[in-house]
């Protein structure tokens, strides 16, 4: 008997498999990359006053300015590269508040039970009936349109869904008997809870952090367009206010549309397919969700099953 | 010396849901009813009952994970509902459970070592981890699972269902208990794993002597392990005696019928068979006086007003039926 590897090297071993969980996360780490590496990578800096001319007014794309300048004449590729920082940055510390304040009331919510349950549950029904963006767009407006501000907001409503999920995963976490022999063994609540729940939450809560960071970027970037962004800051959702907004339509600057546009369809496909990929891996009974499209499906789709073609 | 385990007249009762919002009357299921036994040092008491009887009830009751609605549970001469926190952790220390299902019992994302290291961690034993290895080494050898090295740093599916039970075993020996109490510690293991299960306990008993309470609903390896054996109807105790005389000389029709359908190797043999009629009465419902007489084959009207209490019988053993005559006392 050799000793088994530990639980990491395993659960890679399996994701590098999982050919969805890998584009994602590959999607994922460009994008941080370029994100954390945006002053070498920017050929402008778009935080630098330039002196422009008419012509350089929604310029299309040129050797110096591959995709183009904006309404002020500035370099849309050097803005793209920066403002994937406000996203990411609004996108992870967001959804860390989500889950954190999810995880808390759900594993409260689902260990406790009886009156504490039911009014923390009531008070995430509560919370989950209330449309979240016209709220935010509330509280951001009513607040200063600060960074901080932007990411509070989008966080402190945007654990709703993981409250729940949490909750249900620890119920049934609760019901099996290794809860019960903890406690015979004379095991307290918190014991149990941080030994024996928690770890079995958690790979839930990674594929909802997952998730819930493309709700976070989807949220920040429409706040953005609505102009509600921090206006010292670059944002994909901003840029995508000012085209709209200053004639980038009517001039025909499709570029100026089209990057920040790609940027946010980047990211949010690039953590919808990690945390998909993650789900598959973590929790293997579900093995393909519904919406994926893996070789798995396509070949029960055709009723065959997958064997090494001949020759092989 | 005083028995390990003392409990006199122990009720469970769980309260129905209620059926509607203005329903007044308060239903209860009546999962052990009025059961009093004792079990000595160094015993091995069986329980026996069909499911649905109240035998797991009665072992998370005597564990301290259920609240009894009435009745005293001793445990070492110490009645476990006056006590505080810290006093029922240092009896809990004394006394550890053994589960049914092996599979479901242990955490599956703890190593060997872990899982039994963790009661020593919860109760604050030892105080380096050498000596925590040491304890946890010991265990997992005592439980049969040797060289314990091999063990330690694997997780659970990667064992079978008889090594997972000795890890369960060793989880409970780790604290070097009095009382084991075990629900059905073999029920989910193949049969040729059984024995050896039962006979581990057993060695425990010689070795160490651990008292031993094992829930079980199998008839046929009772004689071998049990010293007494206590039977289980509907949340009472209607017989309890020294295993053999149980077994030879079963004196109330439900044992009886119960023992009459055990399989026997011998095909030659023949036996009548007693099959009970009907199904088990609704433990919430429960049918007026002896609570066995709807089923049984030997019933008569008063069976019908009057509940039987246990009463000493000739051959040496308590059983509680209005049909058998009790012993006279002289």
């Amino acid at each position: 008997m050799s000793p088994s590897p530990p639980p990491i090297r395993s659960f890679w071993r399996t994701f590098r498999r999982n050919r969805m969980g890998m584009v994602g996360a590959v999607m994922l780490i460009l994008a941080v990359l370029m994100a954390v590496f945006a002053p070498v990578l920017a050929p402008y800096n778009p935080y630098q006053p330039t002196r422009v001319t008419i012509d350089d007014i929604y310029a299309p794309p040129s050797p110096e300015h591959p995709f183009g300048t904006d309404d002020a004449g500035k370099d849309v590729l050097s803005s793209f590269i920066y403002g994937a920082r406000v996203s990411l940055i609004v996108g992870f510390f967001a959804s860390f508040i989500s889950i954190f304040i999810g995880g808390v009331i759900g594993i409260s919510a689902g260990f406790y039970g009886g009156k504490l349950e039911n009014g923390l549950m009531r008070f995430t029904d509560i919370m989950l009936v209330i449309p979240d963006f016209p709220l935010i767009v509330l509280l951001v407006a009513l607040t200063k349109p600060n960074l901080l501000n932007i990411i509070l907001v989008i966080g402190l409503l945007g654990w709703t869904s993981s409250a729940r999920l949490v909750r249900s995963q620890t119920l049934s976490v609760k019901q099996r008997k290794f809860v019960l022999r903890a406690r015979a063994i004379g095991a307290g609540n918190f014991h149990i809870i941080r030994r024996h729940i928690f770890p079995l939450v958690l790979p839930l809560i990674v594929v909802n952090t997952v998730l819930v960071i493309s709700l976070a970027v989807l949220n920040e970037s429409a706040l953005s367009f609505l102009g509600l962004s921090d206006p010292t800051k670059i944002s994909w959702g901003q840029m995508l206010n000012f085209a709209f907004t200053r004639g980038a339509m009517s001039a025909g600057a499709w570029w100026a549309l089209v990057a920040p546009g790609l940027g946010i369809v980047w990211l949010v496909l690039s953590c919808t397919l990690l945390g998909q990929g993650l789900e598959q891996v973590l929790n293997p009974r579900l093995e393909t969700h519904h919406l994926s499209v893996g070789s798995k499906m396509v070949a029960r789709m055709m009723g065959i099953k997958e064997t090494p073609a001949i020759g092989d | 010396m005083s028995p390990i385990v003392q409990v006199t007249h122990l009720r469970k009762l769980f309260p129905v849901k209620k059926s509607g919002l203005f329903d007044r009357n308060e239903t209860f299921v009546h999962a052990v009813d009025d059961v009093s036994f004792t079990v000595g040092r160094g015993e091995v008491l069986a329980v026996v009952g069909e499911s649905g009887c109240g035998k797991s009830t009665l072992a998370l009751t005597l564990m301290g994970l259920e609240r009894p609605t009435s009745g005293v549970i001793q445990i070492d001469g110490q009645n476990i509902a006056t006590l505080n926190g810290k006093e029922m952790q240092v009896v809990r220390r004394h006394v550890q459970m053994i589960f049914q299902d092996p599979y479901e019992s242990l955490n599956p994302i703890m190593t060997i070592a872990d899982i039994v290291a963790e009661p020593l961690k919860v109760h604050g034993l030892v105080k380096n981890k050498q000596e925590r290895q040491e304890r946890v080494i010991r265990a997992l050898e005592d439980a049969g699972l040797k060289p314990a090295v091999n063990f330690m740093h694997r997780l659970p599916q990667e064992l079978s269902g008889g090594q997972r039970q000795r890890v369960v075993i060793a989880g409970a020996l780790v604290l070097e208990p009095e009382l084991l109490i075990a629900d059905e510690p073999v029920s989910m293991l193949d049969v040729s794993i059984r024995a050896e299960i039962l006979n581990l306990l057993l060695e425990l008993r010689q070795t160490r002597g651990i008292s031993i309470v094992m829930i079980t609903h199998d008839l046929g390896t009772v004689g071998y392990v049990a010293d007494r054996i206590a039977v289980m109807y509907l949340g009472r105790l209607v017989e309890i005696g020294p295993a053999l005389q149980v077994l030879q000389q079963p004196q109330h029709p439900y044992t009886r019928a119960l023992l009459s359908v055990v399989p026997v190797p011998n095909p030659r043999q023949r036996r009548e068979r007693v099959i009970l009629q009907g199904e088990t009465p609704n433990p919430i419902n429960l049918p007026p006086g002896c609570r066995f007489h709807p089923r049984c084959p030997v019933a008569r009207p008063h069976c019908q007003q009057h509940d039987p209490q246990l009463r000493l019988v000739p051959v040496g053993h308590e059983v509680a039926c209005l049909e058998v005559t009790p012993k006279e006392l002289s």
